[in-house]
């Protein structure tokens, strides 16, 4: 693959020799990441960034929805896309129930920040043991017909089992900011985020337009889990793994812009994609993260925020 | 002159001792035999940690059918250590303190019975572990013992099976890729391959490690591809062995041998879900079917095993840790029978001296805890279709390569020509 190929030489590192296989590669494999990426950190974005919940829960609702496109994917031979899109109203619902307890449970008090820092955290838990009690402990992965496809454009590869949760997860995210932008709830919730006193004063019930809005955020996160195990084998703990990964990405991309976590999705998925090929991929959590470090230095609200 | 006799209150008080000295060793006789552990049946190692659970209990049943160990029936008492390093000395303490157990084994996994070892180190308990990997490089306890057969020098004996097929391809590899997780167990097995790249004098063209909670290996296989290696040597947990053999297939990796030790492919969720990904792929094991006749009381033990695990939902062939976890407590009933009793310090001795005939074959323990000799089988696998479960439980699909008394095939190569 790499002698009879063209090479492309930076201009800053004229002696470097990078074939050009490799650097389109590269890109191609980081934007597809970071399509997935995107999926995963929207819903937070919602919660976090417009909502002010810190829902650290949300990766137990991919993991929630993983299981469930597995499960119906097992059973029913469905598509697990599929299966996550047609279920969402039921996350959405799940959602809009768990944020009312939660409101009326601490946030009506005051007492959001670290007792609903707990109750966010039980509910993790309390999904990663239910899971474990109902599907078992092991591994668990779907089967489809795209999942060991592979396109190939020349020497770019492009592998269906990323390439079509990217697509998804594009109109997904597309989908969910001409919601917010373009309706008269999306721009409630919008202003939920900068006043709620203005929008109750505008007769809107501030609360019943966060319940909606963070049934959005966990509806994203079932669609996210089907991704997730079209993707890589799952089982009930792995979704810890995304925590750290979701918040990045949201405070990267600029608190409560969707565009802006796109970006920050896309921005770590080259990152970590162009660090594991060029320099070693120990090193895409250092960079990922000191992308972000640098990024909150210069500009403290985020790539897009305001 | 009548001989001088008991006091009648003296004689009678003699009778009811040894009435009660009598009913005491009855009762002792009929006291079970506890045996605790902490095993991880939630977290990210529960998979296997149920799987243990089961073999073990499927061990306490037989051992009790036939009458238990020194007249005692076995009774485990045992907690989830979720997976996590730091439940593991409370559970120690706890079972020995409180629960009072006779005996302690050990959970699943290095990362549990690291912890655990300076609990037993003060107490001179004979420790008997499970798939620990080199845990005892550091402690140099001789109570400890291992049943995983890794050999004396886990690192080493992990990845000789794969250099040693390696190296068996005519003309001879020159160059080698080795890649692994950020983690315990792909550390030491890299550290082994490098100790065998060393003494082969082959050239590294790659050696890189990567992130457990990496999301996509494609630009990982693709970096490994660019530097064109006869040899790639993989060290990886399940999750990343799934990504490893998809993104090797979907960049279309092109290398003499590819594998070794990749962690999950010895368990029926990954062999189904990978399927036919799999073919070609060069990877350690266990056991295979078709070494059925090597180990004629297998059979038994896997129609047990596999009837529990499919109710538990746990790895329905059983042929990675089961096994084992079943010879670990076959050793320990053998080293009691033959001291009589529970002294630590005779348990240990014998463990050392003695050779146990086990349901994994005739096992003997080096002076470090560990077998005695390495017997990682490396196997290639072939002829995999579709991704039902039941293939894998019929002899044809997991050749043995090495090592040469259990060798049932030679190595197909190049990988990229026997993948599909």
């Amino acid at each position: 693959m790499s002698g009879r190929l063209t090479v492309f030489r930076p201009r800053l590192f004229p002696r470097m020799e990078i074939p050009t296989a490799l650097l389109a590669n590269a890109i191609i494999a980081g934007l597809l990441l970071g399509g997935f990426y995107a999926a995963v950190s929207v819903g937070v974005s919602i919660s976090f960034g417009m909502l002010d919940v810190v829902n650290i829960a949300h990766p137990a609702f991919i993991i929630l929805g993983s299981y469930i496109a597995y499960i119906v994917n097992d059973r029913l031979g469905f598509d697990p896309i599929v299966v996550s899109l047609a279920l969402s109203p039921l996350f959405f619902l799940l959602g809009t129930a768990i944020y009312r307890v939660y409101y009326l449970c601490f946030e009506r008090r005051g007492q959001e920040s670290l007792r609903g820092l707990a109750f966010f955290f039980g509910i993790l838990f309390i999904t990663e043991v239910a899971l474990v009690l109902v599907f078992g402990v092991d591994y668990r992965m779907v089967s489809t017909r795209y999942s060991d496809v592979t396109w190939r454009a020349g020497e770019v590869d492009f592998p269906m089992r990323l390439v079509v949760p990217f697509l998804v997860s594009m109109a997904m995210v597309v989908g969910v900011q001409l919601l917010l932008t373009r309706t008269f709830f999306g721009r409630a919730v919008l202003a939920v985020a900068q006043d709620q006193l203005a929008l109750r004063l505008m007769g809107v019930n501030p609360v019943r337009v966060k319940e909606l809005a963070f049934g959005l955020s966990i509806a994203t996160a079932g669609v996210a889990g089907a991704f997730l195990i079209v993707i890589q084998p799952v089982q009930p703990a792995i979704g810890r793994e995304f925590i750290g990964l979701a918040f990045a990405v949201c405070v990267l991309g600029g608190m409560g812009s969707i565009w802006g976590t796109l970006l920050g999705a896309f921005v770590l998925g080259i990152a970590e994609s162009f660090t594991s090929t060029f320099f070693g991929p120990s090193w895409a959590p250092a960079v990922s993260f000191g992308l972000l470090l640098a990024t909150l230095a210069f500009k403290p609200s985020g790539l897009l925020g305001r | 002159m009548p001989g001088r006799s008991f006091p009648p209150v003296l004689g009678r008080a003699l009778g009811a001792l040894a009435i009660a000295f009598g009913l005491t060793c009855a009762a002792l006789a009929q006291q079970p035999l506890k045996i605790g552990f902490g095993m991880s049946l939630t977290g990210p190692l529960a998979g296997n940690g149920k799987a243990a659970l089961i073999a073990m209990e499927i061990w306490r049943d037989d051992v009790n059918a036939k009458g238990g160990i020194l007249g005692r029936n076995v009774e485990f008492v045992y907690y989830d250590d979720q997976t996590s390093p730091a439940t593991v000395p409370g559970i120690y303490t706890k079972l020995l303190d409180v629960d009072k157990v006779d005996l302690v084994v050990s959970g699943y996994g290095t990362n549990v019975i690291a912890p655990a070892m300076p609990i037993m180190m003060q107490r001179n308990l004979t420790f008997m572990t499970l798939f620990g990997l080199n845990v005892n490089s550091k402690f140099k306890y001789d109570r400890y013992f291992q049943i995983m057969p890794a050999g004396p020098d886990p690192a080493i004996g992990w990845s000789q099976g794969f250099f040693e097929v390696a190296m068996s391809l005519n003309p001879k590899p020159r160059t080698v890729a080795i890649v692994g997780a950020d983690a315990e167990y792909p550390a030491m097995a890299l550290e082994g391959a490098r100790a065998h790249i060393k003494r082969l004098g082959l050239k590294v063209v790659y050696d890189k490690t990567y992130p457990p909670n990496t999301v996509d290996y494609s630009p990982i296989v693709r970096a490994i591809q660019a530097t064109n290696p006869e040899i790639v040597f993989v060290a990886s947990y399940p999750p990343d062995s799934a990504g490893i053999v998809r993104a090797a297939n979907e960049v279309g990796l092109k290398t003499r041998i590819f594998g070794g030790g990749l962690v999950g492919p010895q368990f029926a969720a990954l062999k189904t879900q990978l399927g036919p990904l799999l073919n070609g792929v060069v990877n350690y094991e266990f056991y295979a079917p078709d070494l059925g006749k090597k180990f004629p009381f297998l059979d038994q033990f896997l129609a047990k095993y596999q009837a529990r695990a499919a109710k538990e939902g746990v790895d329905p062939l059983g042929f990675y840790l089961p096994p084992y976890a079943y010879a670990m407590m076959q050793v320990l009933e053998q080293a009691i029978k033959a001291t009589g009793g529970l002294d630590q310090a005779k348990l240990a001795e014998h463990i050392h001296e003695s050779e146990f005939d086990t349901f994994v074959g005739k096992v003997r323990f080096a002076a470090n805890g560990e077998w005695a000799s390495s017997r990682v089988m490396m196997t290639q696998y072939s002829g995999i279709s579709g991704n039902d479960v039941e293939q894998f439980k019929k002899p044809g699909h997991i050749t043995v390569l090495y090592p040469s008394e259990y060798k049932t095939g030679s190595v197909k190569a190049p990988y990229h020509e026997n993948r599909k």
